[in-house]
């Protein structure tokens, strides 16, 4: 670092990066944040404001007359207008048109004569020279400052009555086998594409690095007519968890094939020549020094392929149901957010639970993530 | 609970299927041409042929799966555009020529076309400038790891996540969506921001820039690390600036990284459908190709003709830069 960069410019690196990770964080914290606060609040009030009182106009009901008491000549009605809630009241009223039209502590006098106070605390009289008629207690509005508060109910509520709970094992029931069953298979293939000549090698790993970008798309109607067709042959649903570990197995082979032989290829040939020297046979070879030699490789892949399958909404909807024990969590906030939309407490708990998985891979095994990209993509270039 | 042990059985039985296939095809090959033991003639020519057929065996459950999965339904899918609904009747050229008179099809097609100018050019763009700020300061790393981050969230998540900070309240109501109660509080008047045609568009795309530009910068980071020293010292002592150090010296050196990382986006951006889906299901004018193509898939008990002809469009759109790949692998290949 010479001298001049530890100028003003140095100062405006510094700010920059720290506002644009501010700009990139904020959405994910805002979520994070609102999946944790009361659902009262969070229907009212920003995010940002979370830390603060939040100030609420509600209208409360007095006890009717039948429970007035006779109290030194005057008929009193009392009671607590927040109801065991927490709070401070502000200002209060009788009429809807002037909700606030008195403060705490004051004395308002209503259309009968009778006498209502309302203190800070939410605790109220109404008293009376005369005996008090009718049947339905009086209207009473008022502003009540409530304090922040954070609670993980919505969190219980989406894993039991939103079937977030359900849906979770079925993501893990998706992702974990759909992750582990390509690995082996890309993994022979890789080796032989990268050290067992053979006529046809550069034809194939042509063929693989094309099919690198073949879109998803192209696969879906031919394959759900085939699943269809295998379902109604065999007389078995056209939709399991078999189907779908299988269609994730074939369309993550061929980033697994590329990534693997790319590793492998980079390996010293000398490893292989001394092996081989020694009377090892290519299996030997294979299961013995480039298995154990390309772990960074295969991790690489493995985080992946279960990203990928965790987060896959695609996949899913098409070849796995819809039931209770098959809709799998990115299907579960879709249709959340079509039947739900509105109650953010909801959609924001749910979707953090469904984030929260890739996140604790993300930040735990960013380093071979990281090299995986590398080795996938700048390889090109 | 069940349902994942039989998943976590299941896996095991896979793998050590698999590992059995392996070894037993390995073994039944050595055991019908053994290559130890044998005198000099017959053991080279045991070798020759175990070695002939070997990677064959160690290709072949790849290629099954390849072929069941991605080269098999290419094939049937563009084979299926020329057929009808049901994928019975033969019906030549008319969903093309139903495709090109549709207002939904021009309007997802054009739709496509304004993701693919904008968000891998803001990506790219974004990436490159994280990376080059990022690289100069000792928390740089940190920085890094959370712009990252956005990447391992599903599409669908950060769709929610941005339908919060899009969430729209009446004028005059308290707004609880971060870009609504910016706007207002600077003065303005709120809006539903997805449902204003053609600029909603833009508002989807943020979600898709704001996951990628993790991607785009790790790798441009890399790329600028690799830059020799001595280029950018030799431009210091011809006393170059700042800004033509980076734009004149080091972007030049990274022009085909930035194409790789351009292209992978490109390609992202043709598939996009979890975050239209999950956002406006296409209304609003913002559909776009994959979702009008899910969306035909399953429309009225799905009409599999129209469905693989949009398909067969994505593909036709990506072919380009499948070429591109495959002579630039073939080029890394031969220079190795």
């Amino acid at each position: 670092m010479n001298p001049a960069t530890r100028s003003p410019l140095m100062w405006a690196v510094h700010l920059s990066v720290l506002l644009i990770v501010a700009l990139w964080t904020m959405p994910t914290a805002g979520l994070l944040i609102s999946s944790l606060r009361d659902k009262d609040q969070l229907a009212v009030s920003g995010w940002w404001t979370a830390l603060a009182t939040s100030s609420r106009n509600a209208v409360a009901r007095a006890p009717s007359p039948d429970s007035q008491v006779e109290r030194d000549g005057k008929f009193v009605i009392s009671g607590n207008i927040l109801d065991g809630q927490a709070g401070q009241i502000s200002a209060f009223g009788f009429s809807s048109r002037e909700p606030a039209a008195f403060k705490a502590g004051e004395t308002a006098e209503l259309s009968g004569g009778e006498k209502l106070t309302v203190q800070a605390d939410g605790s109220f009289e109404i008293v009376s020279d005369t005996r008090m008629e009718g049947s339905r207690g009086q209207r009473i509005f008022f502003t009540a400052a409530a304090p922040p508060r954070f609670t993980l109910d919505n969190y219980r509520e989406v894993l039991r009555a939103e079937g977030i709970g359900a849906s979770f094992i079925n993501s893990l029931t998706v992702a974990v086998p759909s992750t582990v069953i390509p690995i082996l298979v890309a993994a022979f293939a890789a080796y032989a594409l990268a050290w067992m000549p053979f006529p046809g090698r550069a034809i194939l790993i042509a063929v693989v690095v094309g099919l690198l970008v073949v879109p998803l798309q192209m696969s879906l109607i031919p394959l759900l007519k085939l699943y269809n067709g295998v379902g109604a042959f065999f007389g078995v649903p056209a939709k399991t968890y078999m189907g779908i570990w299988l269609a994730h197995t074939g369309f993550g082979l061929p980033l697994a094939i590329y990534l693997l032989r790319n590793y492998m290829a980079g390996l010293p040939r000398e490893i292989m020549e001394s092996a081989r020297v020694d009377g090892a046979s290519d299996f030997d070879i294979f299961v013995k020094i480039i298995l154990p030699l390309s772990f960074p490789a295969l991790a690489s892949f493995a985080i992946f392929q279960f990203l990928w399958t965790w987060n896959d909404l695609l996949v899913a909807i098409v070849f796995l149901g819809t039931g209770q024990d098959q809709l799998v969590l990115t299907g579960r906030l879709v249709n959340l957010l079509g039947s739900r939309g509105g109650n953010w407490e909801i959609l924001t708990a749910s979707a953090f639970i469904t984030i929260v998985v890739p996140l604790i891979v993300f930040f735990a095994l960013q380093r071979y993530l990281v090299r995986g990209l590398l080795a996938g993509s700048v390889k090109g270039g | 609970m069940q349902q994942l042990l039989a998943a976590i059985l299941t896996m095991i039985v896979g793998v050590l299927a698999c590992a059995a296939y392996f070894w037993s095809t390995n073994f039944i090959l050595d055991w019908i041409f053994p290559s130890k033991g044998l005198s000099g003639k017959a053991a080279s020519r045991n070798l020759r042929i175990t070695n002939a057929i070997r990677p064959w065996l160690f290709l072949a459950p790849a290629l099954f799966a390849l072929t069941i999965y991605l080269i098999y339904p290419v094939y049937q899918s563009v084979l299926l555009s020329f057929y009808d609904r049901a994928g019975v009747n033969f019906v030549g050229w008319s969903n093309y020529f139903w495709m090109v008179n549709d207002g939904e099809f021009r309007q997802s097609i054009f739709n496509n076309f304004l993701w693919l100018l904008v968000v891998p050019a803001l990506s790219t763009f974004f990436g490159l400038i994280i990376a080059a700020l990022t690289d100069r300061i000792w928390w740089g790393n940190i920085a890094k790891t959370l712009i990252f981050m956005p990447m391992a969230i599903s599409f669908v998540g950060a769709a929610v996540i941005w339908k919060f900070i899009y969430d729209y309240r009446a004028e005059g109501a308290e707004q609880i969506g971060l870009l609504n109660a910016i706007v207002v509080a600077l003065g303005g008047v709120p809006q539903a921001w997805i449902t204003l045609p053609f600029w909603n568009n833009f508002f989807l795309m943020v979600i898709l820039i704001w996951i990628q530009t993790g991607f785009a910068m790790v790798i441009l980071s890399a790329a600028l690390r690799g830059i020799p020293e001595e280029t950018i010292e030799a431009a210091v002592i011809d006393g170059a600036n700042g800004w033509q150090i980076f734009f004149k010296i080091m972007v030049p050196q990274i022009w085909g990284t930035i194409a790789v990382v351009w292209t992978t986006i490109t390609i992202l951006v043709l598939k996009v459908f979890d975050i239209v889906l999950a956002m406006t299901n296409g209304q609003w004018q913002s559909q776009v190709l994959a979702n009008l193509m899910f969306d035909w898939m399953f429309r009225g008990g799905g009409d599999f003709g129209r469905g693989a002809s949009i398909a067969v469009v994505i593909m036709i759109l990506v072919v380009p830069i499948m070429i591109w790949n495959i002579r630039n692998a073939a080029k890394e290949m031969r220079s190795h």
